[in-house]
């Protein structure tokens, strides 16, 4: 509903676009250090994808044994209920509009049917990260799942894809998820890890100064010991078998490349794949608007951000994810940082020594996971690249080698790859390696969600 | 013998309810999404896609890939990941772009 100027309530002094551990921390924060400060998000309960947890009416009296770091968010979440922050759940972002104030324009609802503008001086983008993912054979047959879905829809529904579940991929997103499938009573015949986990051993210095990720890892690791569940290093999934659901896959050995060696492969019957090759900056909302951005060490885009989390535009800050994937640890520490910085509050050193060996972990995480060139061997031309508008690998790489197409947007303007209701987010990192375009950007998204033009008209 | 995801967390629900998928009843619970609850009885795909006619169902499970969208109460394209299986819900497979009442 529009509104006239004199109607129109003031800004707030931020807003913070993301419920996870990054905005949460950074909300409770800068109300705590005197700020208005409103809290948007996509989903019905705090927490984002990280602590995402079931709705009250399922009644979990343990939803802590789905997770790592429990007690960390019922405290932000203690915080949050005794604060003055506005959290407004449901209502999903899609675009936010630069002026003498930030103009955020939201979708409202799961689905979609309202909408709200919000506005404010300063803007934290706290909007996390989804997963990357590299196609095979028969990656779109049902009960392939990706690892942080069957993640989510054990986390908050309390269901899972299958009862013999094989994770691959690479990242640290696989010993987790295995962790939580074995826990909750599936089978996993084997984790399947691209990467051959030597890369830490080139950062012992930032281990030692990061224990409570060994303890981590080392719990992950007993967990899927008395479960029995093999991990299989430099290996992948090449291929899902199956007519209308997946019934198991083939699994190979890698070369140091990433290349399948012929002759390793064999066969493990599953009834569900669970599969993610790390994660990708969910940054849109900014580059949108032409923030600068980095490459981090496992070629994923990521917000440019300074010492007090500042982007390149003037008013909006980063943290977590968007700066660079790094999990809930260093989310928090960041959400904090930037909330200080923004309420023009002292940084305490312990706060920035937290966040500074967090993110020199992160980076030794993402070096050590950075896919391999020779993943794209395992693909036939017959393989979707982009599961909406289900465009093979034959029809990709002709728009690259006989008509010419040298990056994705080319290739998306020759065969619809990227083009469907995902926008990319799904075949994005593919298409972009088969396009052979060496310098990696942010994908082009002006809206982050479908919007109904009924809001979009509305939107000015 | 093998424990359940309610019984690792000690759930004890609310009372459930059932929603319709292709004229049959599911059994839901309260908060669980569509996706959720059709999971929870082995269903894992509920489209067909509109090139091909390809089976698809929950993909990311976090409503950022758009395979998991069916027909809810006669309105397509629906992410049921993110829907939840409220009683009564109706939710059909959908063909392709599950808008064929709109074809000339």
């Amino acid at each position: 509903m529009p509104t006239s100027p004199s109607e129109r309530p003031a800004p707030y002094d931020l807003a913070v676009i993301g419920a996870g551990p990054a905005g949460l921390a950074a909300a409770v924060t800068a109300a705590e250090l005197g700020l208005r400060c409103v809290l948007l998000d996509a989903g019905p309960r705090p927490g984002g994808q990280y602590y995402r947890h079931p709705a009250p009416g399922l009644g979990a009296a343990h939803p802590e044994r789905l997770h790592h770091g429990w007690s960390a968010f019922t405290g932000l979440t203690g915080r949050l209920a005794a604060s003055t922050v506005t959290h407004l759940t449901e209502h999903h972002v899609w675009t936010a509009e630069q002026g003498d104030t930030w103009r955020l324009h939201a979708t409202v609802g799961a689905g979609s049917t309202g909408s709200a503008v919000v506005e404010a001086k300063a803007v934290l983008l706290a909007t996390g990260a989804y997963e990357r993912q590299l196609p095979f054979p028969g990656w779109t047959l049902p009960g392939v799942v990706t690892a942080g879905g069957a993640q989510a829809m054990l986390k908050a529904g309390l269901v899972l894809p299958g009862r013999r579940i094989v994770v691959a991929g690479s990242g640290p997103l696989l010993l987790a998820a295995a962790s939580s499938l074995v826990s909750a009573g599936a089978g996993v015949p084997a984790v399947v890890e691209a990467g051959n986990y030597l890369g830490y051993a080139r950062g012992l210095g930032t281990l030692a100064a990061n224990p409570a990720k060994l303890v981590e890892g080392a719990g992950h690791g007993a967990r899927l010991l008395r479960g029995k569940v093999r991990l299989r290093r430099s290996s992948a999934v090449v291929e899902a078998h199956g007519t209308d659901r997946v019934t198991g896959v083939t699994v190979a050995r890698l070369d140091a490349e990433w290349r399948p060696v012929p002759g390793t492969e064999r066969r493990i019957d599953c009834d569900a794949l669970a599969v993610g090759h790390g994660l990708l900056p969910q940054i849109e909302l900014a580059t949108e608007l032409g923030a600068e951005t980095v490459l981090t060490a496992d070629r994923t885009v990521a917000l440019k951000v300074d010492d007090g989390l500042r982007t390149s535009l003037p008013g909006l800050w980063a943290a977590g994810e968007t700066c660079g994937v790094g999990g809930a640890d260093l989310a928090i520490a960041e959400g904090e940082l930037a909330a200080r910085v923004i309420a023009g509050a002292p940084v305490p050193t312990a706060l920035r020594r937290r966040r500074d060996r967090r993110r020199a972990f992160a980076g030794l995480m993402a070096a050590a996971h950075r896919p391999g060139p020779g993943w794209t061997d395992w693909l036939r031309p017959d393989t979707d690249v982009c599961r909406c508008e289900e465009v093979s690998v034959a029809a990709v790489r002709e728009a690259v080698e006989e008509l010419g197409a040298t990056d994705s947007r080319t290739v998306k303007l020759l065969t619809r790859a990227g083009m469907g209701w995902c926008q990319g987010r799904m075949c994005g990192p593919a298409v972009a390696c088969l396009s052979g375009s060496s310098e990696l950007r942010p994908d082009s998204r002006p809206l982050s969600c479908p919007v109904p033009l009924a809001q979009l008209a509305d939107g000015s | 013998m093998r424990r359940t995801p309610a019984e690792l967390v000690g759930a004890r629900p609310e009372p459930g309810h059932t929603i319709d998928f292709d004229g049959r009843p599911i059994p839901a619970l309260p908060g669980q999404t569509i996706a959720a609850a059709l999971w929870a009885e082995g269903i894992l795909a509920w489209r067909t896609t509109r090139v091909n006619g390809r089976p698809r169902g929950a993909f990311c499970g976090i409503g950022a890939c758009y395979d998991c969208l069916a027909t809810v109460n006669g309105q397509a394209s629906q992410r049921t990941c993110l829907l939840p299986a409220e009683p009564g819900t109706t939710v059909t497979t959908q063909e392709g772009h599950g808008r064929a009442d709109l074809a000339v």
